[in-house]
């Protein structure tokens, strides 16, 4: 227990004090709420979709969480060769306490890091339908959070150049925000982007969140909260397995 | 000295795919002594403390540190060493204090004896005034410090220490290689190094294997070794022994990695 704590509590302090790199990540999150949330608000509108900052938002929360979970894992690849993740690999305890901690840890800051962006968005004149809501979509977003900084610690754990980072990003990262409804309603999509859409996890965290802050959901809020539940435990299993594999 | 040997290697074989890092390689290092594994680059040093530290298994051999299998029995004898890598493993966007905290807390060491002992560690070390500083503002010579502090604090039987002076001044060398010699005399702990630098070898080790191509090719004292060889200093008798050819490594991810630290380092 105190192993899972102190791991967790690293994660956290190094977020606390990087202050920098809390102003550096806000910036894309803000260019879409910006650019996109009022460049297309117009369109939407006469669509007859409502507000398009009020959809969009939850979305947004969505893309900070799953780039900062996403980007805590991958950062290990730096941490295994230069960093303190060696010195956790030859420590006399299970590697199961220590990937527990590590993606904790990351889900956490992943969890501050889209509170910020949920206060941005109010800022922008979001607004959540009931407050009572908020505590209950936030629950959702710390499942989406644990889900990705899984799978961040699976693929950390699997691959072994930097240039492999670009090609999570690409190939990986991206597209599962593209693919995750978080900028465009999921209601009359062509059949392929819409088979996509159902297997890319991010879409049922944004759509219990936006459920939850909005009221408008596609697939409802209790099966959004029941794949993210059997996604979670199946990532958290896949990246303990990955990461109990890890030589240094 | 004690007849039972702290670590014992026995006909130990890595190969990684088509390559053969370490080849039918045994030696036995004995309870308080400092020992030198000296080779050229690419010889088998860090495969072989790789595989003693646990962190890679071997294809065929065997290993016993303090008469315990490092494949099998993991737990038992990671906590019976402590290690300094070749690459850095602090965090450095810690304070020492925490990094030695974090330790204090993977290898159990209880709460009271921790603080105890990480200021006796922090203090010897000199770096004592400065455990509320993140390790990132320290200099090369003070985080090699900090990292052998750490890997004694749950008082190990053996720490092992992998060119742990690359890139240190003399001085800091010096004084580094003045510690390490006062607590192998005071905490009987074993050290197992790997260096470059002949000089220190010479001055610091009771006992030298020489590897080269994954094989010992000499093992003895410095004396020994430059009597085998009928040279004066032992640069020369390791030239003897491993030849003046220069080797040609094959870049891993990691060497590609660390030069880009490199150039990324201040």
């Amino acid at each position: 227990m105190s192993v899972i704590y102190i791991l967790w509590l690293r994660e956290v302090k190094k977020y606390l004090r990087s202050r920098v790199q809390i102003v550096a990540s806000l910036g894309s999150p803000l260019m879409y709420l910006g650019v996109l949330g009022f460049g297309l608000g117009p369109v939407f509108q006469r669509a007859g979709e409502g507000k398009y900052l009020q959809f969009m938002a939850p979305g947004v929360i969505g893309m900070t969480v799953l780039f900062t979970a996403m980007f805590s894992g991958i950062a290990m690849l730096w941490d295994r060769q230069f960093g303190f993740l060696k010195e956790t690999l030859v420590a006399p305890v299970p590697r199961l306490l220590i990937m527990i901690g590590r993606t904790l840890g990351g889900a956490t800051v992943a969890v501050l890091q889209g509170t910020l962006i949920f206060v941005v968005t109010l800022i922008a004149a979001f607004r959540p339908e009931s407050l009572l809501a908020v505590p209950l979509a936030f629950l959702v977003i710390a499942l989406i959070a644990v889900i990705f900084s899984a799978l961040a610690t699976a693929i950390g754990s699997s691959i072994k150049e930097m240039q492999g980072f670009q090609m999570v990003m690409n190939f990986l990262v991206m597209p599962l925000f593209f693919l995750s409804g978080a900028i465009y309603p999921l209601e009359g999509l062509p059949r392929v982007l819409a088979a996509l859409t159902r297997v890319d996890p991010l879409t049922y965290g944004v759509d219990g969140v936006r459920g939850l802050l909005t009221g408008r959901t596609h697939f409802g809020i209790l099966p959004d909260v029941a794949v993210l539940l059997a996604v979670g435990v199946l990532f958290v299993v896949f990246g303990a397995w990955r990461f109990s594999k890890l030589e240094a | 000295m004690s007849e039972h040997p702290i670590i014992r290697v026995q006909h130990v074989v890595k190969t990684f795919g088509k390559v053969t890092a370490v080849n039918d390689v045994s030696f036995d290092v004995r309870a308080g002594e400092i020992f030198a594994f000296l080779g050229p680059n690419g010889a088998g040093k860090t495969t072989t403390i790789k595989m003693l530290t646990t962190l890679l298994r071997p294809t065929s051999g065997s290993l016993h540190l303090d008469g315990l299998d490092p494949t099998t029995q993991q737990t038992d004898v990671r906590r019976r060493f402590g290690v300094v890598f070749q690459d850095p493993s602090l965090d450095s966007e810690l304070t020492a204090g925490e990094n030695m905290d974090i330790h204090g807390v993977l290898y159990h060491v209880p709460r009271q004896l921790r603080r105890q002992r990480s200021e006796t560690l922090l203090k010897m070390f000199e770096l004592w005034d400065r455990r509320d500083d993140l390790v990132k503002t320290f200099s090369g010579g003070m985080k090699r410090r900090l990292e052998i502090a750490r890997g004694l604090l749950h008082t190990p039987k053996v720490l092992f220490l992998d060119e742990p002076t690359l890139g240190l001044d003399p001085q800091s060398r010096n004084q580094m290689w003045t510690h390490v010699k006062t607590l192998n005399a005071s905490e009987r702990v074993t050290v197992f190094l790997t260096t470059h630098y002949m000089d220190e070898a010479d001055r610091v080790a009771d006992r030298i294997a020489v590897i080269d191509h994954g094989r010992i090719v000499a093992t003895g004292s410095a004396a020994d070794l430059k009597r085998q060889t009928g040279t004066d200093s032992l640069e020369a008798a390791f030239l003897k022994l491993t030849g003046t050819t220069i080797r040609d490594e094959s870049a891993t991810a990691a060497d590609q990695m660390r030069q880009v630290s490199r150039v990324w380092r201040r």
